[in-house]
């Protein structure tokens, strides 16, 4: 079992994610790449995060991702600092032996991530408003699903 | 003296016009909420970003709890707003 979890400001490489996945031996690799929609005249989204809580909540979410299916490893990146529209924010990887469980935890880790992990999205827009994204309760509800 | 460390985000950091910032340890039966309330009753900043608890979550030393959770021996407490991250 391989859990990689990394926050970070740097981009990355979605095939080299997807390449270090299909190498554990597995029969199936599924993923999940957010990426920063446009319009509405969106300029730029700032993510903040709580650090210190940030990198252990991403491992514990992992650990009960690991607990829930049988998985041969897991790979998350969520990018904070400021992004651009077209540009990767986040990244969750599954390898399993079957693609059912990798499909599954896939789905449920982004659910996760985006209900449990403390990070904060500031939408810059062109003429020069700034507003702190609402959590929607839809995502809630979709996180809540998975028990 | 015992501290407490309390770590604002988001909006809330905006409104406060902090990061956070070190208070003395309050009694361990005080709630989150409790805290709260003495912090909207410094007015200005403080009673704007925390006036409506019903916008903010907490953590208590890197955990997220309940607003009615006692304080007890925590070092560090976070109130923000409901995350939007992934």
């Amino acid at each position: 079992m391989s859990v990689v979890a990394s926050v970070r400001a740097e981009d990355f490489d979605t095939a080299a994610e997807l390449a270090a996945l299909e190498a554990m031996g597995g029969g199936g690799v599924a993923s999940f790449t957010g990426i920063v929609r446009g319009g509405d005249g969106l300029v730029s989204l700032h993510l903040d995060h709580y650090p210190a809580m940030t990198q252990a909540q991403v491992e514990r979410i992992c650990a009960d991702a690991m607990a829930r299916w049988s998985l041969l490893g897991i790979r998350i990146v969520h990018r904070t600092g400021t992004l651009l529209p077209g540009d990767r924010i986040v990244f969750v990887g599954t390898a399993s032996a079957h693609r059912t469980a990798a499909l599954e935890s896939c789905a449920f880790l982004i659910d996760w991530l985006k209900s449990h992990a403390p990070f904060w999205k500031k939408e810059r827009f062109k003429d020069g408003r700034e507003t702190w994204v609402e959590a929607k309760a839809e995502d809630d509800a979709k996180a809540a699903e998975w028990g | 003296m015992a501290t407490l460390e309390i770590l604002y985000f988001a909006w809330v950091r905006d409104g406060i016009g902090k990061d956070g910032e070190r208070i003395e340890s309050p009694l361990p039966e005080t709630t989150v909420e409790g805290l709260i309330d003495s912090l909207v009753a410094r007015g200005g900043g403080y009673a704007e970003a925390l006036g409506d608890r019903k916008r903010l979550r907490a953590a208590l030393d890197q955990r997220f709890v309940p607003l009615h959770t006692s304080i007890g021996s925590a070092k560090e407490l976070a109130l923000f707003p409901p995350v939007t991250g992934g």
